[in-house]
């Protein structure tokens, strides 16, 4: 029975989707409702997922019963179950806060019906063990970020959603180009399979120009280095749920998520691989904080965060130690917590004072406790500070360079982490210290919906830590760390479970 | 449109639906299928807008009738793909699979051929209507 859960993961935000679509103009509150409860459910069966996961190990899901190199599979493993609980998790939170956020927008029903699709495409890319499937959803997940961006409709967002798409376009051709010539080396679309087939080491150097047409196209989904120019744009112009999403979740799976099944479970690291993405992580980090510290424009400042942070993730996976691995997936869960409660504080800010502009906030912690204390509590997060989660992994991250030798690395982590942790006193010192200004002295505390979500988010930043506890850490963590250590053998395990 | 336009369009327009539905129909069995039945139902209707203006078109179908059929065909669609879990498959074909080569043979795939028409049909419609429908300023209204 265990095994019906693998298709929930698409078809609920699917079916709620297009339910919204039919029925969410018609009726007031519906889409409110079905989509909490429908992201709700999904964050249900994730959390569920752990438990049945450190019990069976792998699970295969054959899609209309046929066997894997023919059909198409499903496959639930340690790191698509901890990639799950991530976005689901997120998406649930970011759809509650929406319930009141989106009150500002006329047709809310379209917001949650895209909003749905987004949450089908990132679960799709997660769960799936095809290509091809993988690519399909990851296009869904794209298409609906494009939409949403543009969700405002004014010549700001109209632009970067235009950037955006165009972008996000060059870069699925690249993956969907990538894809078509290892099907033509291969003939085979099943990831599983397709690893068995380029380990009998036919054709290397197709394999090579894969490698880097994937590089080029996940990297810019992912937003790291060289690739990220769209990502400063689109992810200030879109509602602040949506930057939250997009920032929190759609960056990681559809970028990073992808860049681990691929390069570890089917293509097999190679120091190659490693060192290229050790050295983008390493570049995003500086040019991301660097290019934050700049900034004046709250949303614009976080984004620029999410491509320094991103760096981070892929320097502790591209060690390719237990350890940085490790280090490397407890950011990616802590970066998703932390850095969707400060888009979501950034809207809340936005929603009561109207404005994004840290040279015209001030004082804003007498009039808005909630919004000022959380975002006080994800700021110390994403600057490392204990006890906060994101202490943990920076420590891991850089305990780890020092432990395969990268010590120029290391240094470099401390560095930019310094740097974060000034441009967030930034943030505090401007935005909700400091004197009041007299166009602000009527500004209000958000609504109920808004607070509950964010407050839940600084509790999960708070209670991060625990999941390195000796209990808790088996279950969760180390799952997910094995997938990527075990790299090729993903094929064995899927044929296996077949079986 | 000149006379000429109208008067082959109001010959051609049923057969060109005509011929749509039944591309969707024998999807299963000769080239086409949803996605290429649903895009040519579309062009009948896009048709009778380019040769007799939006305002004929919308009397046949209107844009809250077509985005009730665009949810309702992926509404369908899910539907049919989670009744395969009664025997055991998400996805799974439990219908009988009949004789090859007839019209009613491989269980589900006809139905999710009607069901994507649907779909695409009213989604490409809707499509052009948009671009018929919007029009585009330049920033800061210069003319």
């Amino acid at each position: 029975m265990t095994h019906m859960l693998l298709p929930l993961f698409v078809v609920i935000p699917l079916g709620a989707a297009f339910l919204n679509s039919l029925l969410g103009k018609r009726i007031k509150g519906f889409s409110d409702i079905l989509s909490a409860v429908a992201t709700c459910a999904l964050a249900c069966i994730s959390i569920y997922s752990i438990f049945i996961i450190k019990d069976a190990g792998l699970i295969v899901y054959k899609v209309g019963g046929w066997i894997p190199p023919i059909g198409i599979v499903m496959v639930m493993d340690g790191l698509t179950v901890f990639m799950a609980v991530t976005v689901n998790l997120v998406a649930f939170l970011i759809s509650v806060y929406s319930i009141s956020y989106m009150e500002k927008y006329t047709e809310k029903w379209l917001f949650y019906c895209l909003f749905l699709l987004m949450v089908a495409g990132l679960n799709g890319v997660i769960i799936s063990g095809d290509l091809f499937n993988l690519y399909v959803f990851l296009e869904i997940a794209a298409i609906a970020s494009y939409a949403l961006v543009a969700f405002g409709t004014e010549h700001e967002e109209l632009e970067a959603a235009f950037k955006y798409a165009v972008m996000g376009s060059v870069a699925s051709s690249f993956i969907l180009l990538g894809i078509v010539f290892l099907y033509s080396v291969t003939s085979t679309l099943n990831m599983a399979d397709m690893s068995l087939e380029i380990a009998k080491g036919g054709s290397p150097r197709i394999i090579m120009l894969v490698s880097v047409f994937f590089l080029m196209g996940f990297g810019l989904k992912s937003a790291l280095v060289p690739f990220h120019a769209w990502l400063p744009d689109a992810h200030p112009s879109a509602p602040a749920p949506i930057s939250a999403m997009l920032s929190g979740v759609l960056i990681k799976s559809l970028g990073v998520y992808a860049i681990i099944r691929i390069f570890f479970s089917v293509f097999g690291a190679t120091p190659q691989i490693l060192n290229t993405l050790m050295l983008l992580g390493a570049l995003s980090m500086m040019v991301g904080v660097c290019l934050a510290l700049g900034q004046w424009d709250l949303k614009r400042l976080l984004a620029y965060h999410s491509i320094s942070q991103i760096g981070y993730v892929v320097l502790g996976i591209g060690l390719a130690t237990p350890l940085g691995i490790l280090g490397g997936l407890f950011h990616l869960f802590n970066h998703s917590v932390f850095k969707s409660l400060l888009f979501l504080n950034s809207g809340s800010v936005e929603y009561a004072t109207g404005t994004r502009d840290l040279q015209k906030m001030g004082n804003l912690k007498e009039k808005m406790p909630v919004t000022s204390a959380t975002s006080m509590v994800a700021s110390m997060s994403i600057a490392g500070i204990p006890p906060f989660n994101g202490f943990w992994s920076k420590l891991i991250i850089i305990v780890a360079c020092v432990q395969a030798q990268h010590f120029a690395y290391a240094v470099w982590a401390v560095i930019a982490s310094l740097l974060t942790l000034a441009s967030f006193m930034k943030v505090q010192r401007y935005g909700f210290f400091g004197e009041l200004r007299g166009r602000l002295s009527g500004v209000q505390e958000s609504p109920f919906f808004m607070k509950l979500s964010m407050i839940l988010l600084a509790v999960i930043c708070l209670a991060g830590g625990i999941l390195l506890l000796p209990g808790v850490y088996g279950s969760f963590l180390e799952p997910a760390r094995d997938v990527i250590l075990a790299g090729k053998d993903y094929a064995k395990m899927v044929f296996m479970s077949v079986r | 449109m000149t006379i000429i336009v109208k008067a082959i369009t109001r010959l051609t327009v049923g057969l060109i639906l005509l011929f749509g539905i039944y591309i969707v129909a024998h999807g299963h069995m000769s080239p086409g299928g949803g996605f290429a039945g649903g895009v040519i139902i579309a062009l009948s209707f896009i048709h009778i807008m380019l040769a007799f203006g939006k305002e004929e078109a919308f009397k046949k179908i209107n844009q809250g009738v077509a985005s009730f059929f665009e949810s309702i065909g992926a509404i369908i669609f899910i539907t049919l793909a989670l009744l395969g879990i009664s025997g055991g498959y998400f996805f799974l074909n439990f219908l009988s699979k009949g004789e090859p080569f007839k019209l009613f043979s491989s269980g589900l795939i006809p139905l999710y051929n009607i069901a994507i028409s649907f779909k695409v049909g009213s989604g490409l419609f809707i499509i052009v209507v948009i671009l018929v429908l919007l029009k585009i300023t330049k920033e800061g209204g210069d003319k």
